[in-house]
């Protein structure tokens, strides 16, 4: 074999080697799932799902852990939309090239690197134990809010930047302000990609176990949040438990939990996507 | 009234930026005031040379070390299959795949990141340790090898992403001038390409490892509770943050000792990820400029 | 805006006192002054990097977004100075509108965009904004090919139709100036005859300053001609002395088509 017919079979040889390695993740995540909707799809029926946890695993269910991120997701949501693309909005159209505006777009691409737990450890301080909020939902969803609120800024500010400046411009000769302008032409035209920004950040925060583990959500809450000073559990912190408990009938308990939990964010994925597509194919100015 | 309603809206949207530095240093003050008490109490010479971690016994010992080697047993497992796998998938989507192949496998790719890692916990160890230990016969039940592959595969989407837009950026003219002599795709690759993107595939290999020495869920669950000095992957081992949830989910009293250990360990947990991600964040800024 | 009697408006609508422009270090405009007319049409011509643009966008303060950019001296609107701490540059804008070089309607439906001005006003009358997005749109001379479809997407319509769009646009805030960035360079040729017919019946309502690359158009419509050459104002005049007899040899080879 001469040199070039080498060099072309290396080539290929990484060829195939590239497609192995896109797929090796996947089809392990495919025979993750399977092996868990093999343990756990016969599981879930209207008693696991409508009742309260208890301490046999046949009597248990899954109400108050997925009343309470219910309950997280909405109060996350209502706090950490409008803070984070108001920050992205300042950011993007208000802050001047300064210090002050380096310093914000260093912190915030910091923000986004600060470990998860690291906000809960923030969360019992601040909302728990200083504010006197208790390991209540509002605590809960605070801490998750500030916690998503980085991927919430760096997605609308990627959004603000794709609509075309002629807009922009257009807006501001006809005598617009520049709130105006941000309301009436630059909101709308970045409305799809600020949308599926939100909508992954809370997909994230659907997931989030640890920090509201340490900011003292419970495994064992008898009953559903009715305010947001109750306190509450989660779906992935009743998984952890169903996990670390010996029992096999809780392992099957969380593998029927995981279904529910992975369904929930799979779809909220697959809505980001499909705006994120839509979003695409209208923004050919 | 116009100007006034501008004017309040400017305010208010400065308020919003301004909760991200507030953030910031609350998280700053938080770990910082608890460490400090927490160190008044226990050396600090003690804290970064004593070999054992031991705060929930009754004979406390307070090393770090036993946690920081767990955090960098898993991580280091974790980078050993994540840069690799990540790397070859960014360098063949980029050279290799039909285009619109690329277009459809990355939002793919990206669910594998969007799973909850509480899920990933599960997986390692309900599926691949039960697996691993058909192959090693003296595994664990709790270890780090398979928390670290399991944590490996999860982190694979962030090298990817980030190394893909990085040779992505590599100007067509370099990539043509390597064809235009002859070269396969794999030598343009990697004569070409990935040196001109090594500042990108940095940057995305620091974050990758920032984003497992915080993991928690998938350590917690199935890397054990069991601080100990070791580089040996099979044993059951304890990370700074597995350490956190642990005390999190216990009994302890606000104010004792033993519950600032918690914010001892998370600060240090924090020095290590804000190193990594500042390094990143300038390599990014002066590579943006190059291109500029 | 307020008339000051003390001014001699009566010979000029719009009036550049000693502007020198900068970006960064970059010095874009030399001491320029000059002084149009109202109720004319004055071109603004030069090779490229000229600085004939960003003069222009001084009239109506766009440049004030650009980040690095000074400008020292004076420009008057109506005898008034526009660069000014009490001046609202939304009043401003209003007063002296805008066209672009490339067609920008907002992707909003045609009656959405030519209303958009006067909502931003705060004017709510339906009947109002009706009538005014007619008589612009009949301005503009568009009304009758969009006035049974004036829901559709201004983005589907031609390139043409949609310049048109943009200068109803500002027509219907009823302006007193309007500035034209090169309003034809991304149209066709029966396009950019159309837009300049419309230049022409707009010129007896309204003063209109245009910046152009295209000698024969500024010829055609223009009744002064400023000529300016690596941020200087080399020459101007009415439009017709400078392109047959011009005074300097910069702007006889920039007009002979020589450089640019």
């Amino acid at each position: 074999m001469n040199n070039a017919k080498i060099n072309k079979a290396k080539d290929k040889a990484f060829q195939m080697w590239g497609i192995f390695c896109t797929f090796l993740g996947l089809v392990l995540l495919a025979v993750f799932i399977g092996a868990i909707i093999k343990d756990g799809i016969l599981r879930i029926d209207w008693q696991f799902l409508t009742s309260l946890p208890s301490r046999k695993p046949e009597n248990a269910g899954i109400l108050t852990a997925m009343m309470g991120s219910l309950w997280i997701l909405g109060l996350t949501a209502i706090v950490a939309i409008p803070l984070g693309i108001g920050a992205a909005i300042y950011l993007e159209e208000y802050s001047k090239k300064s210090r002050f505006a380096s310093l914000l777009e260093i912190n915030i691409s910091n923000l986004a690197g600060v470990p998860s737990i690291i906000y809960g450890l923030l969360g019992l301080e601040i909302f728990v134990r200083l504010l006197k909020f208790g390991p209540s939902v509002l605590a809960g969803s605070f801490t998750l809010s500030l916690l998503i609120l980085p991927i919430i800024i760096v997605a609308t500010r990627e959004a603000i930047k794709a609509v075309p400046k002629t807009i922009k411009e257009a807006s501001f000769a006809m005598g617009a302000t520049k709130w105006q302008t941000m309301w009436n032409q630059i909101l709308p035209a970045s409305f799809g990609g600020i949308l599926t920004g939100v909508i992954l950040a809370l997909s994230r925060a659907v997931g989030e176990t640890a920090p509201l583990i340490v900011i003292g959500a419970l495994a064992y809450v008898p009953f559903t949040p009715s305010s947001p000073m109750d306190e509450f559990s989660v779906l992935p912190i009743q998984i952890f438990n169903w996990v670390s408990r010996p029992q096999h009938g809780f392992v099957i308990n969380a593998a029927a939990a995981i279904i529910i939990l992975l369904l929930v964010t799979f779809t909220m994925n697959a809505i980001a996507v499909y705006f994120r597509n839509k979003w695409q194919k209208k923004v050919n100015w | 009234m116009l100007r006034a309603k501008e004017y309040i809206i400017e305010k208010v949207l400065f308020l919003c930026a301004l909760i991200t530095i507030l953030t910031t240093i609350g998280i700053i003050l938080v770990l910082s005031i608890e460490a400090v008490i927490f160190f008044s109490e226990v050396s600090i010479i003690d804290f970064v040379t004593d070999t054992q971690w031991t705060p929930l016994f009754t004979k406390k010992h307070f090393g770090i070390l036993p946690l920081l080697s767990g955090t960098m047993l898993t991580t280091l497992i974790a980078i050993a299959v994540a840069l690799p796998i990540g790397l070859s998938i960014a360098i063949y989507l980029n050279e290799f795949s039909p285009k619109g192949f690329r277009k459809s496998i990355k939002p793919l790719l990206e669910l594998l990141a969007a799973v909850p890692t509480v899920v990933y916990g599960f997986f390692a160890l309900m599926v691949v340790t039960p697996f691993l230990q058909m192959i090693i016969p003296g595994l664990s039940g709790f270890n780090a090898l398979s928390a670290g592959m399991v944590m490996g595969i999860m982190i694979i989407p962030f090298v990817t992403s980030l190394s893909e837009d990085a040779l992505f950026a590599v100007p067509k003219s370099l990539r043509e001038a390597s064809y235009g002599m002859g070269s396969t795709r794999l030598q343009t690759s990697f004569n070409v390409t990935v040196p001109a993107a090594s500042s990108g595939i940095i940057v995305s290999v620091i974050l990758a490892l920032s984003r497992a020495i915080g993991e928690t869920m998938i350590v917690a669950i199935a890397a054990g509770q069991q601080p100990r000095l070791t580089f040996d992957p099979t044993v059951p081992i304890e990370t700074i943050t597995a350490y956190i949830v642990q005390v999190s989910l216990g009994d302890v009293q606000h104010g004792t000792l033993e519950y600032r250990t918690i914010f001892a360990a998370g600060i240090t947990l924090f020095i290590f990820t804000f190193i990594l991600n500042n390094i990143s964040f300038f390599i990014r800024k002066k590579y943006q400029q190059r291109y500029e | 805006m307020e008339k000051t009697a003390a001014y001699r408006k009566d010979v000029y609508k719009i009036e550049a006192i000693d502007v020198n422009a900068f970006y960064g270090q970059f010095h874009a405009l030399k001491g320029i002054n000059l002084g149009m007319e109202e109720n004319a049409v004055t071109a603004l011509i030069g090779p490229s990097g000229c600085g004939k643009s960003t003069f222009l966008r001084l009239f109506n303060r766009m440049n004030d977004y650009i980040d690095e950019f000074r400008m020292k001296g004076q420009i008057r609107i109506d005898g008034n100075k526009i660069y000014n701490s009490y001046i609202e540059v939304e009043q401003l804008r209003k007063y002296v509108g805008m066209v672009f070089q490339k067609p920008n309607p907002f992707p909003k439906s045609i009656f959405d965009n030519v209303a958009y001005g006067l909502r931003i006003q705060g004017i709510r009358d339906k009947k109002l904004i009706s009538e005014r997005v007619e008589k612009a749109l009949k301005q503009a001379d568009l009304w009758s090919e969009v006035k049974d479809n004036l829901k559709k997407s201004a983005l589907a319509l031609s390139g043409g139709q949609q310049q048109r769009v943009c200068i109803a646009r500002t027509l219907a805030v009823e302006p007193s100036i309007i500035l034209m960035d090169e309003p034809t360079s991304a149209l066709d040729p029966i396009s950019t005859a159309r837009i300049e017919d419309l230049i022409f019946q707009l010129k007896t309502e309204y003063t209109i300053v245009i910046v152009t690359h295209n000698m024969q158009q500024a010829g055609r419509l223009s009744d002064k001609t400023a000529f300016f050459y690596m941020g200087e104002l080399i020459e101007h005049g009415p439009t017709k002395e400078l392109f047959t007899n011009p005074k300097h040899d910069r702007t006889e080879n920039y007009i002979s088509g020589r450089f640019g």
